[in-house]
């Protein structure tokens, strides 16, 4: 650990036309925290992830990210190559959709020997063998590594993408609605692979939910958005116990109680 | 033979010519990357070559010797229609002989007498993309192409494997060219593959539906794409030829009959006849001493069977040759 941070985002906006999609977001993200965006629909959440992962450019601010070699890199800067090398090899992105993140007409086996092949890995043998290793840390049998990941479950496809995303050892992932549209057994059975990957791999990771209990579960820090904007941010804990912005109160006082 | 002067040469006015000659240059200065062109309309049905014909009539000068062989055969109809079109609208000299011709228009083969320098190969190309099955967006698999992402290429090898136990592509098998591009070689079967690396050569590709034209310039390294534990390799047969006895050749099957009669000849019938009508033919009691490039001839092979030996069923029989 460093004390230097992973990624620092200072004032990044993107405006669809007159149209806010998140304004000014500040923040640093330290190696192995998993930060937690978390807001009602249409707050921006998902713009601002976009935005991070360099899948859409913002209209104004600046992200940089620590690369291997120590070096702070601003993203915007970078060329689209050096983007998407980045992409598919530090970085990891959890689609809320598997459909999006997977190819769904190759095999489970090849969705995660994808990554490797991409970075000039040829050996059919080792390329199977850390599919096979990743299946099962994924909870995935073995005997599925030749199905496509149609013939997949919701829960698994969610299992597989994770697993394609860190096969290649990426240490920033990004993940959007990672249970959404699970239920709710299969959502606790992910949520805890999720963070005993996390633990075990010392991913940092900034996940966006509308989710309470996910952020609760997964993140150590979090940030609440309203109409783009960063209305609360603090330790997930405080955050959720002790809500202070008007609007934090009112989201933390309307999870459903069973 | 109606009035040349009818048709501009070659068919193609001179503009296109120019611009197709243009694309051409720059497919040949950087090997492997589809350059776009504005393909015309032929008088033909896309799927028929019309890539391949814009290519050969912009590269055609009077002097030249055509041929032209669909699946490796001089007198199917696809190869005898545009033999006769050239002749017609550029009266040029045709041929079937491999070595005596100076451009050899092809669909889905590579001759098996090697080519030498001077020589033009010109493919028809249905598909151009090598990753079109992969990726459906072109704007993806041309950044894909410009930043040299071919992992994906590689996927589809990995499930050929992981399905059949081994590399089931058996043609328009992917190559790397020069190190860079990755290049359909259009669909001829992966045996002609290693015939393409450093080919003395120049080899043209025409898509005229996709309208892209490609190159690989004489002494070009061709690489076939492989795992370091499953490398390459092309199709190999159990026997030779049945009327020439060739081996180390590719060949087709033939249907003989209703009842399972079949055959394997070459699929080069020009090789096939050198070979036969040569008088050191095994056929005829010699041994074929130099008839085919890379031919094993320590062991020549027995000959067929007396009957097809009597009354040999030759490829392409009973269609009208013009």
């Amino acid at each position: 650990m460093t004390d230097e941070p992973l990624l620092r985002v200072s004032a990044l906006s993107k405006f669809y036309g007159s149209r806010v999609g998140c304004d000014n977001v500040s923040f640093d993200l330290w190696p192995g925290e998993v930060l937690a965006v978390v807001g009602e629909s249409g707050s921006g959440k998902t713009t601002l992830l976009n935005c991070l992962s360099t899948r859409l450019l913002p209209s104004s601010g600046t992200a940089s990210y620590r690369m291997r070699d120590g070096q702070f890199r601003e993203l915007y800067r970078m060329s689209e190559a050096e983007r998407r090398f980045l992409m598919r090899t530090d970085w990891g992105f959890v689609h809320q959709n598997p459909a999006d993140g997977l190819r769904m007409t190759v095999s489970a086996g090849a969705n995660v020997g994808e990554r490797l092949m991409a970075v000039g890995d040829r050996h059919y043998g080792k390329i199977r063998a850390t599919a096979v290793d990743w299946l099962s840390r994924v909870e995935i049998d073995e005997d599925r590594i030749d199905d496509e990941p149609r013939a997949f479950s919701g829960g698994m496809r969610q299992r597989l993408q994770i697993a394609r995303n860190l096969v290649t050892g990426p240490r920033l992932v990004f993940m959007d609605e990672p249970t959404g549209g699970l239920d709710v057994s299969v959502q606790a059975r992910l949520l805890d692979l999720l963070r005993g990957l996390v633990t075990d791999l010392g991913l940092a990771a900034i996940v966006v939910t509308h989710d309470l209990a996910v952020a609760r579960l997964l993140s150590q820090r979090m940030m609440v958005m309203k109409d783009g904007r960063v209305v609360e941010s603090g330790l997930t804990d405080r955050v959720l116990d002790d809500p202070r912005a008007p609007y934090t109160q009112l989201l933390v006082s309307s999870i459903l109680q069973v | 033979m109606t009035d040349i002067a009818t048709y501009n040469f070659a068919y193609l006015d001179e503009q296109t010519k120019r611009m197709i000659r243009r694309a051409i240059l720059k497919g040949i200065a950087i090997p492997g990357y589809q350059v776009p062109f504005a393909s015309r309309e032929m008088p033909m049905p896309y799927g028929w070559g019309t890539g391949g014909v814009q290519v050969t009539a912009s590269i055609i000068g009077p002097d030249d010797v055509l041929k032209v062989i669909d699946q490796g055969a001089d007198d199917t109809t696809n190869a005898v229609s545009i033999r006769a079109f050239f002749k017609k609208v550029a009266n040029i000299a045709v041929t079937t002989d491999t070595a005596s011709a100076t451009i050899i228009q092809t669909r889905h083969r590579i001759p098996e007498h090697p080519l030498t320098a001077g020589q033009v190969l010109v493919y028809q190309v249905p598909i151009p993309e090598p990753l079109r099955f992969l990726e459906p967006r072109e704007t993806e698999t041309r950044k894909m192409h410009a930043l040299e992402e071919y992992g994906l290429m590689h996927v589809k090898l990995y499930e050929d494997i992981a399905k059949h136990g081994r590399i089931a592509t058996t043609y328009a098998y992917p190559v790397k060219v020069e190190g860079r591009y990755v290049m359909d070689p259009s669909p001829t079967p992966k045996f002609d593959n290693p015939k393409m690396h450093r080919s003395p050569a120049l080899q043209l590709f025409g898509a005229g539906r996709e309208k892209r034209i490609y190159a690989v310039p004489p002494f070009t390294d061709v690489v076939s794409l492989d795992f370091e534990d499953h490398p390459f390799e092309v199709q190999t047969f159990d026997q030779p030829c049945a009327l020439c006895a060739a081996e180390n050749v590719y060949l087709d099957e033939v249907i003989l009959d209703d009842h399972g009669g079949h055959m394997f000849v070459c699929s080069d019938t020009d090789h096939c006849e050198k070979r036969r009508n040569a008088p050191t033919s095994p056929l005829w009691g010699g041994r074929a001493e130099g008839a085919g490039g890379g031919l094993d001839q320590s062991t020549p092979h027995s000959t067929p069977t007396p009957a097809l030996r009597a009354d040999p069923p030759r490829k392409g029989e009973g269609k009208e040759i013009q």
